[in-house]
């Protein structure tokens, strides 16, 4: 696509362009237009900036809205996966283009118009649905965080959020129920578990307790107002609220019902979890877990107040509370949350803090609607033993230099 | 508008149109489902939304490719272990290393780590059924070429994989009917997820 640059001049002819742009302020109001007619502000430089903004005519009405250039937000990619940066976002949705990524061949391209979902296996009607039919159906939406159960590092002091737990995101889904497409297909009484089936490279598939599609599992073809985007399943996804993302198979392409489960890769070598020289297996619920995002690495601190700043979420319902130590975790203090606090969604803790330039470690830790308090690192040593692994939830704490440097403190 | 046009307005545009309708709001009680909530949320929903085509066998057969621990879905064919070394030192050994050990994407096959090291997880002595194997091989295998393989080369590939981690001997010829029975190592440490919620940690 080849990008034509054009001055205000020629887009607002019936202005003069003397009286439009000052000399000098020529290349900073300069804006792109694509070959679709789109009007998108260019990224430029500081020494391109105008000395007066309200003195030069901005940019026209595009067709899709930009990032301002001053905002550097990105993923962090390996070969595999790509992490968001939750230490720059505010509020609790994250942008779409800044989900986390996670897949086990690629990202594919699928032709919405070809894309079909079959169910069958113990169903009275197996049926395939086009995407068309599926937006057909009665809809849903729902704000939830998807969360890959293999997201912790620890180990060295310059790790940011994103790369400590950075496999975290939340959206808002849209599409029609599972239990919805069950009643049409007519799922049978003995029917017990199912196999979802990606249409990627991987043909990825994972075994789902059938109770979970009756309950709350959704059909999403929607992200935050818009279609899916291709990293987060286009066009079609299974999402189920509060289990680790692998089950929430991207780019739906099959249901099986069946009575037993397949033992997929995916469920056996793959997303279990060492525990005492055994080996758990079918692990979905997400734990609880929080991070604090600001103060974090690779930021610094000035003395007196700081908001301190996190999210906390936790798979099995609603946040409680959250309490955020600023002394190493002798003490605790109850952060406050931000309205709305939503099953199965991460929610945003806020705790005033006036720092007087003293060495110390700040941490946050949730309660969720179980009971269940997240734990620390030790802890979860203590229970499972040391190899690790998924479901890895610990608290991560920033250690605070007195030149305000934070680190994170690495976990032995 | 003439009395006449209106009446075949109404029997021919709206009337196809007020069926379905009416079926919405006179369906019958939806069939009983696991919750409570599921019920009472689509206890206005029609019986059939009418919606998707019915699937015929020939279309479900092209699509489901899965295998089950009870060998449901294994494929006519066999394969011996002998065979499957030669396909997996030309299709696998670059991802997976020589005799599947030490490649840059894992290895698959056991062997003594070096010392300090823990045992790098194999088919050997972390994967709890033989079948699996099949399925994900048969699946996504080889990375470059997924799905490429003919269902005689992944049950020599299996064959392979499961006698180079010494759970069969290399004259096991391996088909739907034995695949199922091969006992993997690592069977006996699988155990459901014991978390539950609540204070406790696990």
């Amino acid at each position: 696509m080849k990008n034509k640059l054009i001055e205000i001049g020629q887009i607002a002819p019936k202005f003069s362009r003397r009286k439009l742009l000052g000399g000098a302020a020529t290349a900073a109001v300069a804006i792109v237009q694509t070959a679709q007619g789109k009007n998108l502000q260019q990224a430029i430089t500081v020494g391109d900036l105008p000395d007066d903004p309200t003195k030069v005519v901005g940019t026209l009405a595009g067709e899709v809205g930009t990032r301002s250039s001053f905002e550097k937000l990105v993923k962090k990619p390996s070969d595999i996966s790509s992490r968001s940066p939750l230490q720059d976002f505010y509020g609790m949705i994250t942008p779409s283009d800044l989900h986390f990524e996670r897949h086990h061949a690629g990202v594919p391209t699928i032709d919405p118009n070809k894309h079909e979902l079959l169910i069958h296996g113990l169903v009275e009607k197996p049926l395939v649905f086009k995407l068309s039919d599926l937006k057909r159906f009665p809809s849903v939406s729902r704000i939830a965080f998807l969360e890959c159960s293999g997201n912790y590092r620890t180990g060295k002091e310059t790790l940011s959020p994103q790369e400590i737990c950075g496999l975290t995101s939340q959206s808002e889904w849209t599409g029609v129920k599972l239990s919805t497409l069950f009643r049409e297909v007519g799922v049978k009484p003995n029917a017990s578990w199912f196999l979802a089936e990606g249409g990627d490279a991987a043909v990825m598939t994972r075994s789902i307790p059938v109770k979970k599609g009756w309950d709350d599992a959704i059909i999403a073809y929607a992200q935050n107002g818009e279609a899916l985007r291709p990293e987060q399943g286009y066009p079609v996804r299974l999402f189920l609220p509060g289990w680790e993302g692998n089950t929430s198979v991207k780019w739906l392409r099959r249901l099986e019902l069946s009575d037993a489960p397949f033992m997929t890769r995916e469920e056996t070598s793959k997303y279990t979890e060492s525990v005492n020289g055994k080996i758990r297996q079918f692990s979905f619920d997400i734990d609880a877990r929080s991070i604090i995002t600001y103060p974090s690495y690779p930021q610094r601190i000035e003395k007196g107040w700081v908001e301190i700043r996190g999210l906390a979420w936790s798979g099995r319902g609603k946040v409680v509370q959250v309490e955020v130590s600023t002394n190493a975790g002798k003490s605790w203090q109850l952060a406050r949350l931000q309205e709305p606090i939503l099953d199965k969604a991460h929610v945003q803790f806020r705790y005033l803090w006036e720092w007087k330039g003293e060495s110390t470690e700040i941490m946050s830790r949730v309660t969720d609607e179980t009971g269940y308090v997240q734990p620390t690192y030790q802890q979860l040593i203590a229970a499972r033993g040391a190899d690790g692994g998924y479901h890895f939830n610990a608290i991560a704490s920033w250690q605070i230099k007195p030149d305000g440097a934070v680190l994170h403190k690495p976990e032995k | 508008m003439p009395k006449t046009l209106s009446r075949v307005l109404l029997t021919v545009v709206l009337l196809p149109l007020l069926i379905p309708t009416l079926g919405v709001f006179h369906a019958e009680n939806p069939p009983q489902t696991p919750s409570q909530n599921i019920a009472s949320d689509t206890a206005h929903f029609p019986r059939s939304f009418g919606l998707g085509r019915v699937a015929t066998q020939v279309e479900i057969k092209k699509l489901d490719i899965d295998v089950r621990p009870d060998g449901k879905g294994l494929p006519i064919g066999s394969g011996i272990s002998a065979k499957g070394k030669s396909i997996f030192e030309l299709k696998c050994a670059p991802c997976h290393g020589i005799g599947g050990v030490g490649g840059p994407n894992g290895s698959l096959v056991s062997s003594v780590p070096a010392a300090g090291k823990r045992p790098e997880r194999t088919i050997g002595n972390y994967w709890p059924y033989a079948t699996t194997v099949f399925d994900y091989v048969r699946r996504a295998m080889p990375f470059n070429a997924p799905g490429s393989l003919t269902d005689e080369e992944v049950y020599h590939l299996t064959a392979y994989l499961l006698h180079a981690n010494k759970i069969i001997d290399e004259t096991t010829v391996i088909d739907a009917k034995s695949l199922p029975k091969v006992v993997m190592p690592a069977h006996q440490l699988f155990i459901p997820d014991n978390r539950k919620g609540g204070p406790e940690i696990k």
